[in-house]
């Protein structure tokens, strides 16, 4: 089943300097799977996450020739329905927990401020529900942490109450950016597990944007690799030591690894039809 | 004898009424022409050792001698003609209303080095630069081209040791495999002496050639590269550092 | 004249003069793209020729009295400004006053940030004691409102326009000194500023080469919107008989001599006024696009 669709998305900026163009002609659909979208900086792999929630602003524009979630199309959206629609049934967690969470509100209080006012539940509940979505993420001791300001949780507690906090509507689909680079190796494995039992559990879609080709190769189904604002390549994660594109070849090349020769790393010479 | 020596060290500071230990107690030897790596997550305290060598973290205990002297405080400029650093951040370690020519020509500015113009030109170029940049400020340039600017900064006053702050973390997999190469060539041609710190076991081991782990201001373990590569670490962390960076071996 | 723009436009110029000469250039044109700073910059402009050429621009002596053409409306005939109440033609003493006005403004916004600057940027890169000891300084002068400070430094300098100038210059600093030490606390720990301690530079080096640039530009905003400001305490000064001395036609003094016959000459005091309106709201425009020319970054790609 489809969840997400999109066809011939592109985003363009109109800047003194020219027309630039962020997204050309991105095309994917999602069903209840998790999506790796792999690129460089200025890929347009950002881009593509905030342009499903129409989170870019202008002088930005959208425009698809098809983008639909689950019977809903985005493009003809009113912002009125799409604030129904963000946080609700499409959530998003961003790379740095820190830009996230308000500096000045308790964590117990951003998490169950939704609870409260949108759903209108009273204190007590929306305090268990909070409580339950955090022990959800794994985190120890949640009572203490509802207590807490975001500058006294570290790197990898922050994130995972960022999710927390994205899971309590329980949407349908979750667009996470980079949600591990912030954080250390050991941590991002239990990130990373714990992202991978909610989709397998809620049977939730989810669209997994990071620069990590290897990261995104272990952990999704379907990457799909993009190259200055374009999909060069889409495969299966499984396949993915074997990707045909020079591009997907030579980001997989230019890594160091453990035990390898001292020889110059092997450089990624770009041709210019890549872009094409 | 010893290029780099750090005996003991240990940095403590205060913030918000609270006692910090960055660093306890942590000892080691770098020899000439060596590249050594420091790993460890975040507060490790990996890049405070760095900090405190170069005068910008607190020495609370313990020594730290350069060429078997130990180094003076303040780190004065006889110091820094042996010792330089390169930053994590090439968005953060550049003047931002500085040209390029500004921020490569001020260190000899600071110590009466002439020619600066030839020098400059030829820093460029030596980490792979145009010399038309010379008058661009940071803004215009990309991360890796950064990078590559802070690492010509680093060299201007030629020294013997640069010390190496994550320099490639911030950048994309193929910029820091450019940089690396760069790194490493630079190292050859002037028999530079690397102190390299990264969270990444894949970087250190294509870089150094021992290893020390750390963690919450301690030392683990150290390690060789051959150690480090046949998974012959003894400690239940480096192990776990290890096995977290599974996907970063090589393909059997 | 193509040749010229293609040298000073040139990508990569081959001397540091000509890199320079092409920044100031690119800066010029990033500034003509921003009308408001244009107006701004016409007004000051005008202001300084009519200060340059005031006895040309001037219809008559400022000074000169003629009791028979007092309090004359604009638009009379050979005074299109009107008259004051001793028959002096206002647009004659507006003219010469801009001398006045220009020359206090000159010098209260050259010293009073230059001071605030110095000692905002040291106490901030120092901290500790030193930052203790400038910034309780700094409050004192803050404690005191700055009419009645400047009132007691003249009264022990002696009235006159320097004095005028230097006890406002010396009432003006501290705004500038907080916002410089604000500034100063987020770039000291940088890592640029890091890398510069590296390399063997000293306080100064650092403070005046890589720390005040940083830090001109919030001053910069607040010296034109204080422009306005420094004016009136110029003329309030004057209206207590501490400042510019009459007959000097000074716009201050000719508001408050103007003042008696507000109801039924109002363009007594309205027309200097207006004069200062016009001139504060040209160095606020101008300051503004000033700030966007002065950030690089802001130049776009």
């Amino acid at each position: 089943m489809t969840l997400l669709s999109v066809k011939d998305l592109r985003v363009t900026f109109d800047t003194e300097a020219g027309r630039v163009e962020a997204v050309r002609g991105v095309s994917f659909s999602l069903g209840r799977e998790r999506l790796g979208i792999v690129g460089e900086s200025g890929s347009g792999k950002t881009m593509t996450g905030r342009s499903v929630l129409r989170l870019i602003r202008p002088p930005g524009r959208i425009e698809a020739t098809e983008m639909v979630f689950d019977g809903t199309d985005l493009l003809r959206a009113s912002e009125r329905e799409m604030r129904a629609l963000r946080g609700q049934r499409i959530a998003m967690v961003m790379q740095d927990p820190k830009y996230s969470l308000n500096p000045v509100m308790k964590v117990g209080a951003q998490l169950t401020e939704g609870l409260r006012q949108r759903d209108g539940m009273s204190a007590r509940a929306a305090r268990l529900k909070a409580i339950e979505a955090l022990e959800a993420v794994q985190i120890r001791g949640p009572e203490r942490v509802m207590e807490a300001y975001p500058h006294e949780l570290s790197g990898g507690m922050g994130q995972r109450v960022m999710i927390a906090m994205m899971l309590i509507p329980n949407p349908d689909l979750l667009i996470a950016d980079e949600p591990t680079s912030a954080l250390d190796v050991t941590v991002q494995a239990e990130v990373l597990s714990i992202l991978d039992g909610l989709v397998r559990d809620r049977g939730m879609g989810l669209i997994f944007i990071s620069h990590d080709l290897r990261l995104v190769g272990r952990f999704c189904d379907r990457v799909l690799v993009m190259y200055k604002g374009r999909v060069v390549e889409e495969l299966e994660a499984k396949n993915l030591m074997q990707a045909e594109h020079p591009y997907t070849r030579g980001l997989l090349n230019c890594l160091p690894r453990i035990g390898g020769s001292r020889a110059p790393l092997p450089g990624l010479d770009r041709a210019a039809e890549w872009a094409e | 004898m010893a290029l780099i020596e750090v005996e003991n060290l240990s940095v403590q500071y205060g913030t918000k009424g609270q006692l910090v230990r960055a660093v306890e107690g942590v000892s080691l030897r770098v020899d000439a022409r060596e590249s050594y790596g420091l790993v460890g997550e975040s507060g490790s305290g990996k890049s405070t050792i760095l900090r405190a060598i170069c005068g910008l973290a607190p020495v609370t205990a313990g020594q730290i001698r350069i060429g078997g002297q130990p180094v003076p405080t303040p780190r004065g400029r006889a110091f820094s003609r042996r010792v330089q650093m390169v930053f994590q951040d090439p968005y953060a370690s550049l003047h931002p209303r500085h040209t390029l020519d500004r921020t490569l020509s001020e260190p000899l500015a600071i110590h009466g080095i002439g020619g600066s113009d030839a020098r400059v030109v030829k820093a460029l170029e030596d980490v792979g630069l145009p010399a038309n940049f010379r008058f661009r400020y940071p803004h215009q340039l990309s991360g890796g081209q950064r990078q590559r600017v802070a690492i010509a900064r680093a060299l201007m006053l030629e020294p013997e040791i640069l010390l190496l702050d994550e320099p490639t973390s911030a950048l994309d997999a193929s910029v820091q495999a450019e940089t690396l190469n760069l790194l490493n060539r630079l190292r050859e041609e002037r028999g530079l002496t690397f102190l390299m710190v990264s969270h990444d076991l894949a970087v250190i081991d294509h870089m150094c050639d021992r290893v020390l782990v750390m963690q919450h201001g301690r030392a683990v373990e150290e390690l060789t590269r051959d150690q480090l590569a046949g998974a012959k670490m003894t400690t239940d962390y480096a192990r776990t550092l290890f096995d977290a960076s599974a996907d970063r071996m090589l393909e059997a | 004249m193509a040749t010229w723009t293609e040298w000073l436009r040139d990508p990569s110029p081959a001397s540091r003069t000509q890199a320079r000469l092409g920044q100031s250039y690119l800066a010029w044109l990033r500034m003509r793209r921003n009308p408001l700073a244009m107006v701004g910059l016409f007004i000051i402009l005008v202001l300084l020729f009519i200060a340059a050429f005031a006895p040309m621009v001037a219809t008559h002596d400022p000074l000169a009295q003629n009791l028979s053409q007092r309090l004359l409306p604009p638009g009379t005939p050979g005074h299109w400004l009107g008259t004051d109440d001793f028959g002096r033609d206002i647009w004659s003493r507006i003219a010469y006053g801009s001398r006045i006005t220009l020359y206090i403004v000159t010098l209260v916004a050259v010293t009073a940030p230059l001071i605030g600057l110095l000692i905002g940027t040291v106490a901030g890169y120092f901290g500790g004691w030193v930052d203790q000891v400038l910034m309780r300084i700094t409050d004192i002068f803050l404690a005191f409102p700055r009419l009645i400070l400047a009132l007691a430094l003249v009264a022990v300098l002696g009235p006159g326009i320097e004095n005028a100038v230097l006890a406002i210059a010396l009432t003006a600093w501290p705004p500038y000194a907080r916002v410089a030490r604000a500034e100063t606390l987020t770039v000291r720990t940088s890592d640029y500023i890091a890398a510069v301690r590296l390399q063997g530079a000293g306080a100064g080096r650092i403070i005046w080469g890589h720390v005040m640039p940083m830090c001109l530009p919030s001053v910069i905003i607040r010296v034109t919107l204080d422009m306005a400001g420094v004016i009136l305490i110029a003329a309030g000064l004057g209206f207590l008989g501490l400042g510019v001395q009459p007959p000097t036609p000074e716009w201050g003094l000719m508001i408050s001599s103007g003042r008696k016959f507000l109801f039924e000459q109002w363009w007594v005091a309205t027309m200097p006024g207006l004069a200062i309106f016009i001139v504060s709201l040209g160095f606020n425009l101008l300051g503004d696009g000033l700030r966007d020319v002065l950030d690089p970054r802001s130049s776009g790609k």
